[in-house]
């Protein structure tokens, strides 16, 4: 076992402890609202017991625990849980998860973003279950009159062996909550985890499939409006004048008025990104009079910036990777000379345009605002910066707002940018009433926080002896560039240079899943595809030649990947997918990337069939340390393969004179079930180091391997995404 | 405003809307059903999939008042205790990432089934390309059709 001193949210504990201090408490006020449907077997305890801020247990051995991060389908409700369980050591038939609200006395990081909610949670989350286990065998031992120290607990029982004596949790749960917080821990080893390492079902499943409320959008309360907005139609444009006399008088309309959610002089947040604080909003009494209201507004708009396009991003784009910046991201060696001195120079450039989020759920929140408090409850990646944000703008202070947080309809990074939940707020504290904010789909995907457009140069050196001599990558980008500078195949390269651009622009952009990734790996990927091939060698090979080098040799200190593990999972690939064989009318295609933490290799094989090329099957090999799901696991990284395939085949956000062309489905394609993989075969590198990033990786690889498969299966490389728009043979 | 008589889930409701609204807004303002989900408005994205005497329609933008006293089944009247077949197939895949789409590939998938009970992946294929699930859990759609059929 490992001895861990209980360092991790300390505060949570004190607090628990002296909230628990007269033996009994009964359950947060927020539980009733999230009563077990009749299919879950649990009989509810009478009395519930605190043991810390993260767990309580009821007297009859049924366990609540609070999952604390939001939930945007990347499946942490049943993780994060899974994890204090494991610790606390109890039967995960008898465990109920709810979402915690934001709290920042008791958690930490409250947030869903980075694919870091596991990583960075692990120790808190296992502490959190030890602490509890420690102080239910402390509250036995006392009992029983036997040293702790001969006490074992297995499946929610502890057991004294010597004496025969059993108790379950519940027995000695209100014992527990009254026993001091202990100084230090053991947290179990890797070998003696029950729960962790096995496949458990979503949470929320059965819920999902019956059509629970569970969703920001589902939210309903007594008296509650339905509020919309319309902002400016194009970027660079704002309010000038607003005729409501014919909404106004449709049935249903409460108000019409304008806002401006980001005033001047607040202190904002670094999730305030907004290109539309001014808004039109109408208030009506239900979402579909609200709707029509909205087509009612005869709204006069001016402009105040430039109106921008997907031609002219293009050229600008262009025009900045032609030149190099004043210093460089990463240089080693000469890479000037090593070019010049070159047998074989390739160069190539590649791009990808906007793309919005898309989430299924579009934005919304609910809030009702009064001169003593606010109440929030909706889809929100980062609560604790929309807490304080909202303090701000409605000048509450923090400890009078309350943030529940619902099950998202998606996230993908959208959600990271709080600015629907400030405008409710807003609107609330305006019409002294509850709202519910909700945005059409039109409204959301012309809202901007896209994924940037992007473009990169590569060049690389070969020597004689096709030896990969020099590397150069040159990337510009919308509000940055996509460069990791310090990323492979920087450290396995005599010869490197990296250089960053930044594009001006007044579409405002965001995190995208996996972000700068979802298009660097696609883009490097494929162009080592094709150095290999000039280099006459198998493009593993090849990459593993690289890898060796960086093991045996690494250029430079700031390399920002382990060679090994990155090596490890493209081994592994290349055997599960029988690298190398014959494969009769199919393309295959490899591709190997690192981010969040994890490393991802993936086989891609595409059929032509006679028709338009598909793919068939995707073979993924990853290394994210201790996978604590392996079903969630293997969920997410089927999804961000679907996710990546689907974006780089068909998916563009443009623009004509700052106005989104994109406004909805009929427009904007994404991927359908008959375009998606055949078939996803996943394996995870057996490990004992603690896990990091899965809701990302799987993504930015897979583009690389659908572009070389792609090649494969038509004779055409492909550079600029969506591969498929105008091309006859993907169409 | 206008009264109309409804029967949803094989129960008689009477909601006072403007004449044409949506079912969709029928059924998550008025009547407090909210597993129907809107996603796009347009018919394009499958989220707000009901029965309509059995038929898979999507109701964002079929007015309250073509509907009339036809029968209207939601996710919430799929099956009584959530175990369709269809329901019990999603569960044994674990098909959802943010489940927002769910309800309506289910109620769409449901369709299929009465219709071609053992349908091929092009049939799946085809029926269910109107449904949009953007956390990309289409393998699982599938297999879990194939398991409802099978079952």
């Amino acid at each position: 076992m490992t001895l861990v001193k209980t360092t991790y949210n300390r505060r949570s504990f004190l607090k628990s402890t002296a909230l628990a201090g007269g033996g009994m408490v009964l359950g947060f006020s927020w539980l009733a609202s999230c009563k077990p449907s009749a299919e879950e077997v649990l009989a509810m305890p009478k009395e519930w017991f605190d043991i810390n801020g993260f767990l309580k247990i009821g007297e009859n051995g049924v366990v609540t625990i609070m999952s604390p991060n939001p939930e945007i389908g990347q499946n942490v409700k049943t993780a994060m849980p899974m994890i204090v369980a494991e610790e606390l050591d109890v039967d995960w038939k008898k465990v109920i998860v709810e979402q915690a609200p934001l709290n920042t006395d008791i958690f930490t990081r409250q947030l869903a973003g980075g694919s870091q909610s596991i990583r960075q949670g692990w120790q808190g989350l296992r502490m959190a279950g030890a602490t509890a286990r420690r102080m239910l065998m402390e509250a036995a031992a006392k009992q029983w009159g036997v040293p702790v120290e001969e006490l074992t607990t297995e499946a929610g029982v502890i057991s004294h062996k010597n004496s025969g004596k059993t108790a379950g949790y519940g027995e000695v749960a209100s014992a527990a909550a009254g026993i001091p917080v202990p100084e230090e821990v053991e947290l179990k080893d890797v070998k003696d985890f029950r729960i962790i390492g096995t496949p458990r079902k979503n949470v929320d499943g059965k819920k999902l499939y019956t059509g629970q409320p569970l969703f920001g959008l589902d939210i309903q309360r007594e008296g509650m409006l339905i509020a919309m907005i319309e902002h400016p139609p194009a970027f660079g444009m704002k309010v000038k004048s607003v005729d409501d006399s014919a909404a106004r008088a449709m049935s249903g309309v409460k108000d019409v008025f304008t806002i401006n959610s980001l005033p001047e002089g607040i202190e904002k947040q670094w999730s305030d990104t907004n290109a539309f604080p001014e808004l039109v909003v109408v208030v009506a009494e239900s979402t579909w009079q609200a709707m029509k209201a909205k087509k009612a507004l005869r709204i006069e708009w001016e402009r105040t910036g430039d109106a921008e396009s997907t031609a002219g991003h293009a050229a600008k784009l262009d025009e900045l990777i032609a030149k190099a910046p004043a210093e460089p991201a990463r240089k080693d060696g000469d890479p000037e000379a090593a070019f010049k001195n070159a047998a074989k120079v390739i160069e190539r450039t590649y791009s990808a345009p906007f793309l919005a989020h898309n989430t299924m759920e579009p934005m919304n929140f609910f809030a009702h605002v009064t001169d003593e408090k606010a109440e929030l409850v909706g889809p929100i990646q980062t609560p604790e910066f929309l807490e304080k944000t909202i303090s701000a703008v409605t000048g509450l202070p923090l400890e009078k707002i309350h943030i529940d947080m619902t099950r998202m309809g998606g996230g993908f990074g959208r959600r990271l940018y709080g600015h629907f939940g400030v405008e409710a707020a807003v609107i609330s504290q305006k019409v002294k009433a509850p709202v519910k904010l909700v945005y059409t789909r039109d409204d959301d995907m012309t809202q901007g926080t896209y994924r940037p457009g992007y473009k990169v140069l590569y060049r690389a050196a070969l020597d004689e002896n096709n030896n990969l001599i020099a590397f150069h990558v040159r990337g510009a980008g919308t509000h940055g560039s996509p460069i990791f500078a310090n990323r492979f195949p920087a450290g396995a390269v005599d010869n490197y240079l990296a250089e960053e651009h930044s594009l001006d622009s007044n579409i405002s952009t965001g995190a995208w899943r996996a972000p700068r990734s979802n298009f660097i790996a696609g883009a490097e990927q494929a162009f080592l595809d094709e150095v290999a091939e000039a280099a006459g060698k198998d493009p593993i090979d090849f990459r593993l030649e690289l890898f060796d080098r960086a093991i045996k040799n690494p250029v430079g200190k700031d390399n920002d990947y382990d060679a090994e593990r990155y090596a490890g999972v493209l081994k592994l690939v290349k055997e599960k997918a029988g690298w190398g064989k014959d494969m009769p009318g199919v393309g295959r295609g490899v591709s190997a990337y690192f981010c969040h933490n994890s490393y991802v290799a993936q086989v891609v094989d595409v059929a032509t069939d006679g028709g338009s090329p598909r793919v068939k099957k995707v073979w993924c090999a990853v290394d994210c340390g201790i996978v604590v799901n392996p079903e969630g696991a293997i969920n997410q990284i089927e999804g961000g393969i679907v996710d990546g395939i689907g974006h780089a085949m068909y998916s563009a956000m443009t623009f004509k004179e700052g106005k989104p062309e994109q406004s909805n489905f009929d427009k904007y394609r994404l991927i359908r079930i008959n375009e998606a993989p055949a078939e996803i075969e996943t394996h995870f590198v057996e490990s004992d180091i603690d896990p990091t990033g899965l809701g990302e990786p799987s993504l930015p690889p897979v583009i690389g391997a659908l572009a070389n498969a792609l090649y494969k299966a038509t004779g055409k490389r492909v550079y600029d995404q969506p591969f498929a728009m105008g091309s006859a043979v993907l169409g | 405003m206008a009264t109309f008589n409804l029967n949803i889930n094989g129960k008689k409701q009477q909601v006072d809307v403007d004449a044409d609204t949506p079912l969709l807004w029928v059924l998550r303002d008025h009547v407090n059903l909210v597993g129907t989900k809107y996603g796009c408005g347009i018919n394009q994205c499958g989220a707000c999939t009901v029965h309509l005497n059995g038929v898979a329609m999507r109701s964002c933008m079929l007015p309250i008042s073509q509907v009339g006293e036809q029968a209207v089944t939601t996710i919430e009247g799929l099956s009584e205790n959530g175990d369709h077949p269809v329901q019990k197939a999603w569960i044994e895949h674990d098909v959802a990432q943010c489940g927002y789409c769910q309800a309506g590939q289910i109620m769409n998938a449901a369709a299929l089934l009465k219709n071609s009970p053992n349908p091929s992946d092009e049939e799946i294929e085809g029926a269910m390309a109107g449904n949009i699930c953007r956390c990309g859990t289409y393998v699982r759609i599938k297999a879990a059709i194939k398991t409802a059929a099978a079952g």
